[in-house]
């Protein structure tokens, strides 16, 4: 079917001239979730009959001339650590494998009232924590460019729907690239919004400080709308900003003439696969031959991101989840001795070794006599990143380099050896701690067929601007239009 | 060897602000349990914490009044540990901004006033409650108390004996109680104090080894815990033996204190700052509003009670010490335009009463109006001192108005010039043997001829005209 691949403002323009029936489209998608996410496992639940009955409703809307947002009745999807009212949110984890919220996250109720249409929740790695969605207890999700791959992580699912057309958007949350990193890996386009910008109420935490939700679509066009709806201060999340612009996708000119690109040096080095290296410098030509100038400098601070940030996250992190102790929700083990072995037993059990490991990094940096000389010098260090792109933003308009070293890596590669995949997170991670918008879109393939994605860094609040550039960047390419091969095994 | 105790109190109260500190749930004490919750305070995953700006300015208000210093840029901070009543297993608290700081706070020490230092007073949020089920022998949480706003109010070890700790109290009680922002119930919780308590030889500069105390429910128990403390560690000294670092619960029925934890054993909190609350600005202009806003605080009010209203020193202690009293007072006051006469219902009669009953001044039924109203049928001469005491007792329990009650009663004073005649001519010609000893110089019998009278008219007449009528009829 033909509307399947469409982008998901051109679905919601033809649902709103009444071309094709809300039902219908998202019975489609259903069905090809029925069909083909056996093999992907982009999603953990889906909700037929809630979809069919929101599908109905907001039909209702269309017809009587009520639905206003462009993405009225586009059917789409949640990654598993956003909460849907009565619905299972899980975080991919063992902890909270029956655990229904008894409320919608912020988000969940700002899509709603715009017509959204939820097929179900992601899969994702358990509690956000992994770079290859490999750590979801419900299984890995698989790369629908080559299943033989991992999807990236950790909204891992949240990408492959995207680039599997089993959803014509998705939000994931961001901690230190889970939204980008699986953009890059799967051929989609996808946001992480400054710090702030979109509510976290009802985001299951990992690292309160570094989290945020954002869109991933087939486009930037996309991802505007979707902002359109999901930005705005939230009374019930305290970080939460007014953004000043809220109209994302009405200030889209497609225009980058005189827009000044950083090309930070130290993004490059060592480590980077050389395809991936010559595809972000070829978007970076593409944009000045459209009228963009391009300069490099240096960035010599992002050496010192992947340690600050996994102790700032770990941190937070050991926090958020102490509230899993088998006591109110979620997972408790059969056997125990007393209080203490309760605690023991349901968390052993219940979280996997990913999840353990992190709880244990964070307890390490909190505890009494290292504070000091961990958590304190990860803030320091922090700081100075946010310094660094300061400086950078004043000459620039927005920062282009990779988004991960290397495309899709083979499933059970970095599994093994942690340390590898938390140095796949090098370009990513610093853009939390500045609390950055950071966009990732598709900017070519390598020898084997697998995308690249470049990421574009603004200034806080900046989101206009990556998405115009991404957007002037697809008008002028067609990247972002390339679908998978059905069953791409062994490409 | 002489040994002097060295104390300092951290004192938790809950405030009575209308919601919880970081959502808005109701604060009210009792409640089924597990009906004053909702997602936020219960820690459910991805829910967030609101700051109740009301809980910032009760904080400043409390640190005003107690002459701290107001932090102009607070955090919070997380305080991690697992416990059954801690649904998100961290508390939210302030550690390294609290928001007061540098405090003081008069007492009246047992050689004179005393000033004892306030290090700091911090914002947090309560636990819930565990209830121990004994048919079922299961343990059951009840998450109403969650998230209800508390203050932590930390002095400098500046007590040497329970008397200063139990005058501190008091004056503390008293303060937040005028400004509004604790009832400070000791029984239902909403004020708790963990003692810090150390011995040291008399003369010794450096402090000694100290135990905490948890489990005081009074400020009776309070002071039994820190004389049985302070005797215990001595014991320990005496006898050779090394004071232990310890957590110590007190039992009050058995007047004794357990080993609960040894340092040893401690918590560690991994404190870090809290990522969902942002900073909050305290600016000047705020803190000079909750200032201006600030009631009339119990030193003041006691030294104008004494330079303005003639009390004596002692009846404005006691009557400042309670704001409901004072407010009574000052009411009752008002309106009968006898301040000192009411102070002494309130110092006799009323003091006497609550004590029997065992109420607190915030419970009386009594209202204002009715003492100013009774203390008018005296002066009027409706009624007299006695029979007033009579009606005092029936009003502190019952709240009935003096006027009607006297008048349903017939208590009013037998006015009649006539009828107290006639009664003191019976009384004379029945007591032939007294009104011949008073004539034959025993004074003592005059009283009894008075008693007669007084008896004869059911009490309800003026002494003093009895007293005067009857000399005039005896000397006649």
């Amino acid at each position: 079917m033909k509307y399947l691949d469409v982008s998901a403002l051109s679905l919601g323009e033809r649902l709103k001239k009444r071309e094709i029936g809300v039902r219908e489209v998202t019975q489609a998608a259903l069905s090809r979730i029925a069909k083909k996410d056996g093999e992907y496992r982009a999603y953990l639940s889906v909700f037929q009959e809630e979809a069919l009955a929101q599908a109905d409703a907001v039909q209702k809307q269309l017809d009587a001339g009520e639905a206003v947002s462009p993405l009225a009745g586009v059917p789409m999807a949640l990654k598993d650590n956003i909460c849907v009212k009565d619905l299972p949110t899980t975080c991919g984890s063992k902890m909270l494998e029956r655990f229904c919220p008894p409320y919608d996250a912020t988000v969940t109720n700002r899509l709603r009232e715009a017509g959204a249409v939820m097929l179900g929740k992601l899969n994702m790695d358990e509690f956000a924590m992994g770079s290859t969605n490999e750590t979801s207890y419900f299984g890995a999700c698989k790369n629908p460019w080559d299943t033989g791959r991992v999807p990236g992580g950790s909204s891992g699912g949240a990408a492959a729907a995207v680039a599997a057309g089993e959803a014509y958007y998705t939000l994931g949350s961001d901690t230190g690239g889970s939204i980008r990193q699986p953009c890059s890996f799967c051929g989609v386009t996808g946001i992480k919004p400054t710090y702030g910008t979109v509510s976290r109420y009802g985001l299951v935490a990992y690292a309160s400080s570094l989290d945020q939700i954002g869109p991933i679509a087939r486009d930037a066009k996309d991802l505007a709308a979707v902002l359109d709806v999901i930005v705005g201060k939230d009374e019930r999340d305290a970080t939460s900003v007014t953004a000043g612009e809220n109209r994302y996708l009405s200030s889209l000119t497609g225009e980058v003439k005189g827009l000044k690109v950083g090309i930070p040096s130290d993004y490059f080095g060592e480590g980077l696969e050389e395809e991936v290296k010559e595809k972000v410098l070829a978007a970076a030509r593409k944009l000045e031959e459209m009228g963009a100038t391009v300069e490099e400098f240096p960035m010599p601070m992002v050496e010192y991101a992947i340690p600050a940030y996994y102790i700032i996250a770990s941190a937070e992190a050991t926090s958020n989840l102490s509230r899993y102790d088998g006591i109110k929700y979620g997972f408790r083990a059969e056997k125990f001795d007393d209080l203490i072995d309760l605690y023991i037993q349901s968390r052993s059990q219940g979280f996997g070794m990913e999840v353990k490991r992190r709880i244990m990094l964070g307890n390490f940096v909190l505890s009494s006599g290292y504070y000091d000389a961990y958590y304190k010098k990860a803030l320091q260090v922090k700081a100075l990143i946010k310094g660094e792109f300061d400086r950078a933003f004043e000459r620039f308009d927005l920062l282009l380099g990779p988004a991960a070293p290397t495309t899709a890596l083979k499933l059970g590669e970095s599994l093994s050896d942690p340390l590898k995949m938390y140095l796949g997170d090098i370009y990513t991670v610093s853009v939390n701690l500045a609390g950055l918008p950071g966009l990732v879109a598709p900017c070519g393939f390598d020898a084997q067929g697998l995308p690249v994605g470049m990421q574009l860094i603004g200034k806080p609040f900046g989101e206009t601007v990556l998405l115009n550039a991404a957007h002037a960047y697809q008008l002028a390419t067609d990247y972002h239009e390339k679908r998978p091969q059905e069953g791409g095994e062994g490409r | 060897m002489r040994y002097e105790t060295v104390i300092g109190l951290e004192v938790h109260t809950e405030l009575s602000t209308k919601t919880k500190i970081f959502c808005s749930c109701t604060t009210q004490f009792g409640g089924d349990p597990n009906t004053h919750c909702c997602p936020v305070c219960t820690g459910m995953p991805g829910t967030l914490p609101v700051l109740n700006r009301s809980v910032v300015e009760y904080a400043i208000r409390a640190g005003l009044a107690t002459n701290c210093t107001i932090t102009r840029l607070n955090k919070f901070d997380r305080k991690n540990y697992f416990y059954p009543d801690l649904p998100k297993a961290y508390q939210i608290s302030q550690l390294y901004l609290p928001i007061c700081q540098n405090g003081r706070v008069e007492i009246e020490g047992e050689d004179g006033g005393k000033s004892i230092r306030i290090k700091e007073i911090h914002m947090e949020e309560d636990a819930g409650k565990l209830v121990h089920e004994p048919y079922e022998d299961a343990t059951l949480a009840d998450y109403n108390r969650c998230g209800v706003p508390l203050l932590e109010i930390v002095s400098e070890p500046d007590f040497r004996s329970a008397q200063e700790v139990v005058a501190y109290l008091e004056k503390l009680k008293a303060t937040l109680q005028y400004i509004g922002v604790s009832d400070c119930k000791m029984q239902e919780g909403s004020l708790r104090a963990d003692v810090n308590i150390s011995v040291r030889p008399a003369g010794q500069e450096e402090f000694g080894v100290r135990t905490e105390m948890k489990n005081m429910n009074s400020f009776k128990a309070v002071a039994r815990a820190i004389e049985y403390e302070s005797r215990r560690q001595v014991a320990v000294l005496e006898a050779g033996g090394r004071v232990i670092q310890e957590t110590r619960r007190w039992d009050d029925e058995k007047g004794e204190s357990f080993a609960m934890r040894s340092k040893e054993n401690a918590q560690d909190y991994r404190y870090f700052p809290e990522p969902d609350l942002p900073p909050v600005e305290i600016g000047e202009d705020w803190i000079a509003r909750v200032a201006g806003d600030l009631p009339e605080l119990p030193d003041k009010k006691q030294k104008r009670y004494v330079q303005q209203l003639g009390l004596p020193e002692y009846d404005s202690r006691m009557i400042t010490a309670d704001k409901a009293m004072a407010d009574f007072f000052e009411a009752a006051a008002a309106l009968c335009q006898k301040p000192k006469e009411v102070a002494n219902w309130i110092m006799g009669d009323l003091f006497r009463l609550l004590k029997e009953e065992g109420k607190e001044a915030s419970e009386l039924t009594l209202a204002p109006e009715g003492l100013a109203n009774l203390i008018g049928l005296v002066d009027k001469g409706v009624i007299n001192r006695n029979t007033a005491k009579t009606v005092f007792e029936v009003m502190f329990k019952t709240g009935v108005d003096p006027e009607t009650y006297v008048k349903e009663q017939g208590l009013e004073m037998v006015s009649d010039q006539g009828a107290v005649e006639a009664v003191i001519r019976r009384v004379l010609e029945e007591n032939p043997q007294s009104v011949a000893d008073f004539r034959g110089g025993k004074e003592k019998a005059f009283g009894f001829l008075v008693g007669q009278c007084m008896k004869a008219l059911k009490g309800k007449a003026d002494p003093k005209l009895i007293n005067a009528q009857l000399r005039q009829a005896l000397t006649k």
